[in-house]
């Protein structure tokens, strides 16, 4: 395949000696960033290794959040670890208690109704919207911009009033457990979600016109933190990172689970400056193609829930009894896709009803070990961008 | 790829150290000689037919009853199509590859009493974090890692709690660690 090497990090180092002219002596200076930083998103710490305003290097410290969930999933029965699932990914509570659901399910040999997995995949993807507004948010306040973060929370603020109607709570839902969801639809709630998804998209473009296309945020974004297709594939990224850098790989379409080989979907990958609207200085795999990808995946979220609407069959939403499962003497390795990245559970039986190993694989985990390689390199206040456009959530890296 | 043809090929070049292959389980893997799990990694890397750029997940074992500890590498082949020619290509050693999309499972078996592994984090990049996370959790020590370090345990604490022998500490620090629950209940 014929490809341009470019060079993976702007060569800022050069610039700077020219700058000094050699007769200005630096010194470099350990900056401890964390745990507790708004930019961090959670109790990060990365202690940088700076030149000035250049950083040569950057460790990210994690383990403050950690609560060591595999242990007491090798302790409870498997229904009674999908509380506890919640809390790893706790934007993405949904999606966590569908993967530790599936693991389950195809360990055992459960067969999931027809309805369960049409409510469980609207559920999926009305998360992924709820946990990239987040991310689009945070991401807004990172780069200083304070409105998209309250614009976003107010329609998130809807979704979580859905998943209230439907489960009774707002943050950690265990609502889909092994079998299917632990309750029916309420009533007319389709309807209420078609006049939210109504009232959604066209906020899409708002949220363009207001920071996507700014020229702020484009310069605070645009070639900053460039990862690599084959870095990305390299370090195991996923999800929107990993098609941030122009890596045309979902699992909802590559390897389909459960019923999304049912609907159509694009998946938005990262394109080159100049392409369909992209600012010029976009670069594939910087920041704001990581960014950009999260904000078109929400409008395809709803195109699937609007199909899934449509699609819906009547009938149970539950496989028969959940508790004392016996769990055979053999082993699963499940992933989903998350909206961070693949999220995966390995998990071993060994006749008892205990699962014998549990093992979650956080994308959040995998795609912050590139911190160091993409950081280095940069500016300093260039981290907060790299570490807001990977959209982590520590409760899932340090589990 | 099915995974049989994978075991063959891997038969083929490396004979006798693919000690074991469970074909038929529910995720089909092959148990391969600790010895030789860096060539191995190398080939099912590069080899044209596997091209496994993509290590997704490492999942350390305690199988208790054999006296063994053992790591499960979760591998897949990502095609990366790249999406125009201005993309950037970096320099991690993985190449891109065509639409192979295949998944395996590679399981490497040490004794409790040594347990010591050759690392592959020169191989796959996202190895560094998941082996530092076997280190931490089971004990597993990778050879040649750059960093083995504890990642997300503090650096002082004793013993490996996803052990299934581990024992947990009644205090850190002088901070209680345990309830009276856990010391009338051991095994939680």
């Amino acid at each position: 395949m014929a490809t341009t090497v470019i060079e993976t990090r702007p060569d800022v180092l050069i610039d700077f000696d020219k700058e000094s002219q050699g007769d200005v002596r630096t010194e470099e200076m350990l900056i401890n960033m964390g745990p507790q930083h708004p930019a961090t998103h959670g109790v990060l710490r990365v202690v940088l290794r700076t030149d000035g305003e250049l950083i040569l290097e950057s460790v990210p410290h994690i383990g403050y959040l950690h609560r060591c969930a595999e242990k007491i999933g090798e302790n409870l029965q498997p229904y009674q670890f999908i509380p506890y699932t919640d809390r790893m990914d706790y934007l993405a509570g949904m999606n966590n208690n569908q993967a530790y659901a599936i693991a389950i399910e195809q360990l055992v040999g459960i067969e999931v109704p027809e309805r369960a997995l049409y409510i469980r995949m609207i559920f999926a993807e009305l998360n992924r919207i709820a946990s990239h507004l987040v991310a689009f948010g945070t991401y807004g306040l990172d780069m200083g911009a304070f409105t998209p973060f309250l614009y976003s929370f107010r329609e998130r603020e809807m979704i979580l009033d859905l998943f209230e109607s439907a489960c009774g709570a707002r943050l950690t839902y265990s609502y889909i457990n092994v079998g299917g969801v632990h309750d029916d639809l309420p009533d007319k709630f389709l309807d209420v979600l078609l006049e939210y998804l109504d009232y959604f998209e066209p906020k899409v473009a708002e949220y363009n016109q207001l920071l996507s296309y700014n020229h702020i945020f484009v310069k605070r974004t645009a070639n900053v933190g460039v990862i690599s297709a084959a870095d990305a594939v390299g370090w195991a990224l996923t999800g929107p990172v990993l098609r941030g850098s122009g890596v045309n790989w979902d699992l909802r379409k590559s390897t389909p689970y459960e019923i999304y080989d049912r609907f159509e979907f694009d998946v938005p990958v990262g394109l080159p400056g100049g392409s369909e609207g992209v600012p010029q200085s976009v670069v594939v795999g910087d920041c704001w193609c990581r960014y950009m990808v999260r904000v078109l995946e929400m409008l395809q979220s709803c195109r699937i829930i609007r199909q899934a609407i449509k699609q819906m069959p009547d009938g149970p939403h539950l496989a028969g009894k959940l508790k004392n499962l016996k769990l055979p003497d053999d082993e699963i390795y499940v992933e989903i896709e998350n909206p961070r990245g693949q999220l995966g559970f390995y998990v071993r039986g060994d006749g008892s009803t205990i699962p014998a190993r549990v093992k979650a694989r956080g994308p959040s985990f995998c795609n912050i070990s590139i911190l160091n390689h993409v950081g280095s390199g940069c500016l300093l206040a260039d981290i907060p961008a790299i570490v807001g456009s990977i959209d982590i959530v520590m409760g899932e890296v340090d589990r | 790829m099915a995974p049989e043809e994978v075991c063959d090929i891997l038969k083929e070049r490396f004979g006798a150290a693919v000690l074991d292959a469970k074909l038929d389980a529910r995720r089909p893997y092959v148990v391969v000689d600790v010895a030789r799990w860096h060539d191995i990694a190398l080939f099912l890397r590069d080899d044209e037919r596997l091209q496994f750029n993509m290590l997704e997940c490492l999942s350390a074992l305690d199988l208790l009853e054999d006296n063994k500890l053992a790591a499960v590498y979760d591998m897949f082949s990502v095609p990366v199509v790249i999406a125009s020619a201005s993309t950037v290509v970096g320099g991690s050693g993985c190449k891109s590859t065509p639409l192979l999309r295949h998944h395996m499972a590679v399981r490497v078996e040490v004794d409790r009493d040594k347990p010591r592994i050759p690392t592959v984090s020169d191989v796959w990049p996202a190895a560094d974090w998941h082996e530092r996370e076997a280190f931490d959790m089971m004990g597993i020590v990778f050879d040649n890692h750059p960093d083995m370090t504890r990642i997300l345990c503090p650096d002082d604490w004793e013993g490996y709690p996803l052990r299934k022998d581990y024992e947990f500490p009644l205090e850190y620090h002088g901070i209680p660690a345990t309830t009276e629950h856990t010391l009338t209940n051991p095994k939680h």
